[in-house]
């Protein structure tokens, strides 16, 4: 017969007043009374007048907070770099499309779980001397700033598929029209190709963000504590394992889901008028 | 003004134009015909560079088409052409598809392109729409806007690849209409059409390609009456036959 839970919410929703906001629990010890929360009734744990709901709380806020800073922050590497390489490979130019070609190849076919070991354990013995010392001894943050390049350039690599994808679904004709007035290569993609493939890509775009923030989860494991990571470590401290992963899953649920509202807002913002846009209603 | 000689070009083993002679004086129109893949709309983008040629010299105003160094925008900039598909661009209103190169090719200022695209929309009889974009338009506006776009830049020259082919055939009188008027105005134009109609009324030569070649090049009149070559007199008989 299976064994009945007993759902315990309050580790993370209950604040008590008297608690110190500084009395966190190191890292690495037990909390007080942690263990007295398995299997035992709600309300138990905060009975025993332990100050364990807040740091519990604050440890959540800190990954959801990392979990976005670290999100956007590749994003914008994702998106900057991805739209170079996308464009990239659609170029006359054979050497610039087989460096950007490579590229895509080389990110997008190792998992990322490789990739981020890869930056933060190799790459910086690979750097010249004086570089990798830096990197491994004086950048604050190291493993957040190695999450946010792994991160960056894998999805860029998804995000060039897409934009290329984009340029390629616009007629060849919308080119040629760009170039018989007299437009230069980059003047059509700036004035013509750009505009109406980033429109038509927007959906795919919005996924890939999507997956940024759920990806960043990875980063855990070289010592990122964003919201999985942090999740884990309360889970460990208090085994309110199914409390936590659930609060886990609905925060990256709403987050995703901000995520998509506002994309959807912006689809609709710059559809072409008499054109039909997902997301226009 | 458009000197074509010998010019050859090939995909691959497929060789789409062979030996093509002919050339347009200013003032001239021109219209180009034969079947499908004849090698019409290849010849036409070969006269400003928008597809490369093997063999063989194009001249347009004494300046060199295959040459590396020529400054093919620049050469473009000069020739107005019109496609098939009419090629707007669809996140712009007409009034914007009009001003755009005049703004980045020619340099002209907002205030100056906006009046003369306003002039131009006139011209053509679509003030009205404006500030429409494209997808709000009838297939025969979209072409006038397009006619209007390619004269923004004042060329010396207009070019247009079977401009009414994609219309609906209530939109087809509205665009060469705009076309007529260009012709009697003395615009140089190479057309290439099935309008037999239309080349009839304006055009001084008529050039028949097929398989690639110039096959015949008549004055008008002496065209559509004494073609010479069999593959011509086929055509005629089978487009002019309803």
């Amino acid at each position: 017969m299976a064994m009945k839970y007993n759902w315990d919410w309050s580790i993370i929703l209950c604040r008590s007043p008297e608690e110190e906001p500084t009395a966190a629990v190191e890292p690495g010890t037990l909390a007080p009374d942690a263990t007295s929360a398995v299997g035992g009734g709600a309300g138990q744990f905060f009975d025993t007048g332990a100050s364990c709901a807040q740091p519990y709380f604050d440890w959540i806020v800190s990954g959801v907070s990392w979990t976005i800073i670290v999100a956007c922050a590749a994003w914008v590497i994702t998106f900057s770099l991805g739209s170079i390489i996308g464009i990239a490979r659609t170029v006359d130019q054979p050497v610039v499309r087989a460096v950007a070609t490579a590229y895509v190849e080389f990110f997008r076919n190792i998992p990322l779980l490789l990739q981020m070991f890869l930056w933060f354990f190799v790459v910086p013995e690979l750097l010249p001397e004086d570089a990798g010392r830096w990197v491994k001894r004086e950048l604050p943050l190291p493993e957040y700033w190695t999450a946010i390049v792994c991160l960056g350039m894998y999805h860029a690599s998804r995000t060039a598929e897409q934009v290329r994808a984009g340029i390629e679904s616009i007629p060849r004709g919308q080119t040629q029209a760009g170039l018989a007035m007299g437009l230069t290569q980059f003047q059509v993609y700036r004035h013509v190709l750009l505009p109406v493939s980033y429109r038509i890509i927007i959906p795919p775009l919005t996924s890939d963000f999507m997956g940024i923030f759920k990806n960043s989860s990875v980063a855990l494991t070289i010592g990122v504590m964003e919201l999985t990571a942090q999740s884990r470590q309360i889970a460990e401290y208090t085994f309110n394992i199914f409390e936590i992963f659930t609060v886990a899953t609905l925060i990256y649920m709403v987050v995703t889901l901000i995520v998509v509202t506002v994309m959807r807002f912006v689809e609709a913002k710059v559809r072409i008028p008499g054109t039909i846009a997902m997301g226009a209603d | 003004m458009i000197e074509i000689e010998n010019v050859s070009k090939w995909y691959g083993d497929f060789r789409v134009l062979a030996e093509c002679s002919t050339s347009v004086a200013k003032g001239d129109v021109v219209v180009v015909c034969g079947p499908s893949g004849s090698g019409k709309s290849t010849l036409l983008k070969c006269v400003n560079g928008l597809e490369p040629f093997q063999e063989g010299t194009i001249t347009v105003d004494g300046v060199s088409v295959g040459d590396k160094g020529t400054n093919l925008p620049k050469l473009r900039s000069r020739i107005g052409m019109v496609f098939q598909n009419f090629e707007l661009f669809p996140h712009m209103t007409a009034l914007q598809n009009i001003c755009l190169s005049q703004m980045k090719v020619l340099g002209r200022g907002p205030d100056e392109a906006e009046e003369r695209s306003m002039k131009l929309l006139e011209r053509v009889g679509i003030t009205e729409h404006a500030h429409k974009h494209p997808a709000q338009l009838s297939g025969g506006q979209q072409q006038r806007v397009a006619i209007a776009r390619a004269l923004a830049m004042d060329p010396i020259a207009m070019m247009f690849d079977e401009p009414t082919s994609a219309l609906d055939p209530e939109m087809i009188s509205e665009v060469l209409d705009v076309m007529v008027d260009l012709a009697k105005e003395g615009m140089t134009m190479i057309v290439v059409t099935h309008e037999m109609g239309f080349a009839r009324k304006v055009a001084h030569r008529v050039v028949f390609m097929d398989e690639g070649r110039i096959v015949e090049e008549a004055q008008t009149e002496a065209f559509f009456t004494t073609a010479r070559h069999e593959r011509t007199q086929m055509f005629l008989s089978k487009i002019l036959e309803h």
